[in-house]
């Protein structure tokens, strides 16, 4: 079950993120997860949010660089050694992973890992196989 | 005019040369001085070689003339006034009589007509209107010729496609890389070329490239040609293309060009790359004489397939005060222009910072980036910087540090970019 994640263009100057956020923020979407890998220069920020299209939108529309890509997110024991296990099943299946940041929620006992892959079929392929939990999105509209 | 014999077009030029020469130095105190202190009089005029005997007019002396220095008749007489930006300094003034502002339109009518333009066509004009010559200038071309010219000025792009849609307009007036910013959004928000009724474009105002001009007309569905002017001289319509793309037509029947070496200030042969160098020879409101333009360029008198007579100028290439010495290469942001067009999906918004932190010069060249090539994944993206690195590189045999902007984000002026800040100290 993959899931639609938000890529933000941001250059590593002051008040960019800030602004970013504060276009979200106004069209009233709620950020679900978030994650920024940067350099010196510039930075990217990934989002999972409550609606896809709206976010797009007005980012969009305030001239930030916009992309959706397919990630899968996944639950795990909110316990020593969780992540591993899901890891062990992506290895089994040799997918690699591109990038994966994990949240929590107040309404699940379990962490929640945002994973990038690069061949994402394959490994909801593996992850099911294993028994992990792939949330949908509805799953994290609920959380 | 634009077929005249070049003989008799010479004797026609030289006539009014000579009443230009007299007018200014009589009219105007600036051109008296200047005469004098080389003791040279407008009599000495005898052939129209004799102009290389007249001194220089430059934008320095132009700003220190400000506001109303130039003119050469009663202010009575003046009806419209246009200014240059003002980035560089002091805006340069432009001052234009009744008849200046129909030479004007006569002279962008020909642009409009050699981009197969006729009184039929809508003309969808987004050059800046105000003090900018470009909108005014391509709105008096269009009334001139008697076409529909429909005033929307630079910026509000969604309101821009809508009337391109509505309008159904038949021609494009704007600075190429407005263009290019167009098609881009066209292309985002689905809209086919078949939508539009776009034939032709008359783009300038600004350097651009054959590659951007391909790009251009394979995105618009139209046939992109040149303008070139300035507002010292008249502003757009001192030369225009034609179809045939091979070079623009001077309007020397107005303008009276020469090519110098802009070291040694001599006159080159024909053919030969220099600085280009204008003379008004009917302009009333503001004659200028010989205004070193800093434009690099090339003249042809050859007949043009066309069958016009008139000279052509090279697309501009660079401005002498544009040029570059980096590490002591020469860089023309035009090579750095091309470079970047090399890449797909990659906007030609960009800007060049030189810097000097130790004894060596830097380069920085931030590029707008663009939806279709972001990525995710920083890999990617650094993937990116650095063939944007390696394709200038290629182009202009020096390392550059490359930085992707966010889009929108590099400074525009009045539609022209802002390509070179050299923040090096040079005393």
């Amino acid at each position: 079950m993959n899931i639609k994640q938000i890529s933000v263009f941001i250059e590593n100057k002051e008040g960019r993120l800030k602004k970013a956020l504060e276009t979200l923020g106004n069209a009233g979407i709620n950020i679900r997860a978030l994650s920024i890998a940067d350099t010196t220069k510039f930075g990217i920020i990934r989002l999972i949010v409550s609606d896809n299209e709206k976010a797009k939108q007005q980012l969009q529309k305030d001239n930030f660089i916009v992309k959706e890509t397919d990630v899968i997110v996944v639950e795990i024991p909110d316990k020593p050694n969780g992540l591993s296990i899901i890891l062990d099943l992506l290895d089994k299946g040799e997918i690699n992973l591109e990038y994966l940041y994990a949240f929590t929620s107040n309404k699940t006992e379990q962490a929640i890992v945002v994973i990038k892959l690069e061949d994402v079929e394959k490994g909801i392929k593996y992850l099911e196989e294993g028994n992990a939990t792939l949330l949908s999105q509805e799953d994290i509209d609920n959380l | 005019m634009e077929t005249m014999n070049i003989d008799d077009k010479k004797e026609h030029q030289l006539k009014l040369l000579q009443e230009t020469v007299k007018k200014a130095y009589e009219n105007v105190p600036f051109y008296k001085k200047k005469f004098d202190e080389i003791g040279v009089k407008p009599e000495d005029i005898k052939e129209l070689k004799d102009i290389e005997k007249l001194p220089f007019t430059t934008k320095t002396d132009l700003r220190e003339s400000y506001p109303f220095g130039m003119f050469a008749v009663n202010e009575e007489e003046i009806v419209e006034i246009h200014t240059t930006s003002g980035t560089t300094g002091k805006p340069t003034v432009s001052g234009y009589t009744e008849r200046d502002i129909e030479i004007w339109g006569e002279v962008i009518a020909r642009a409009i007509t050699m981009a197969d333009g006729t009184k039929k066509d809508i003309i969808q004009n987004c050059y800046g209107y105000g003090l900018f010559t470009g909108g005014l200038g391509i709105h008096h071309g269009g009334y001139k010729l008697g076409a529909t010219v429909i005033p929307i000025s630079a910026g509000n792009t969604n309101r821009q496609i809508e009337i391109l849609k509505d309008f159904q307009s038949t021609i494009l007036t704007c600075t190429p890389s407005y263009a290019m910013y167009l098609a881009e959004v066209l292309e985002k928000e689905g809209i086919e070329k078949e939508d539009i009724n776009l034939k032709s474009g008359i783009f300038g105002a600004e350097m651009w490239t054959e590659e951007m001009r391909e790009e251009l007309e394979r995105k618009l569905g139209i046939i992109a040609l040149n303008i070139y002017g300035l507002t010292e001289v008249i502003g757009p319509g001192v030369a225009t293309e034609c179809k045939i793309k091979k070079g623009l037509h001077i309007s020397d029947d107005h303008f009276y060009p020469e090519i110098i070496n802009s070291k040694t200030k001599k006159t080159l042969d024909e053919g030969q790359k220099g600085e280009l160098v204008l003379t008004t020879i009917t302009r009333e409101g503001m004659p200028v004489i010989r205004f070193r333009t800093k434009d690099i360029t090339s003249i042809t008198w050859e007949k043009c397939e066309c069958g016009r007579t008139t000279p052509r100028m090279s697309r501009v290439t660079g401005r002498t005060d544009d040029m570059l010495k980096i590490r002591g290469v020469i860089v023309f942001p035009s090579q750095i222009e091309r470079a970047l067009l090399k890449i797909d999906g990659l906007s030609p918004n960009y800007q060049i910072i030189v810097t000097r932190p130790g004894n060596l010069d830097e380069i920085e060249v931030k590029v707008e980036a663009t939806e279709s090539l972001f990525s995710d994944e920083m890999k990617e993206m650094e993937e990116i910087e650095k063939n944007i690195a390696l394709q200038i590189h290629k182009e202009i045999g020096i390392r550059v540090d490359v930085s992707l902007v966010e889009s929108e984000s590099l400074p525009r002026s009045e539609g022209k970019a802002v390509r070179v800040v050299d923040h090096r100290k040079f005393d």
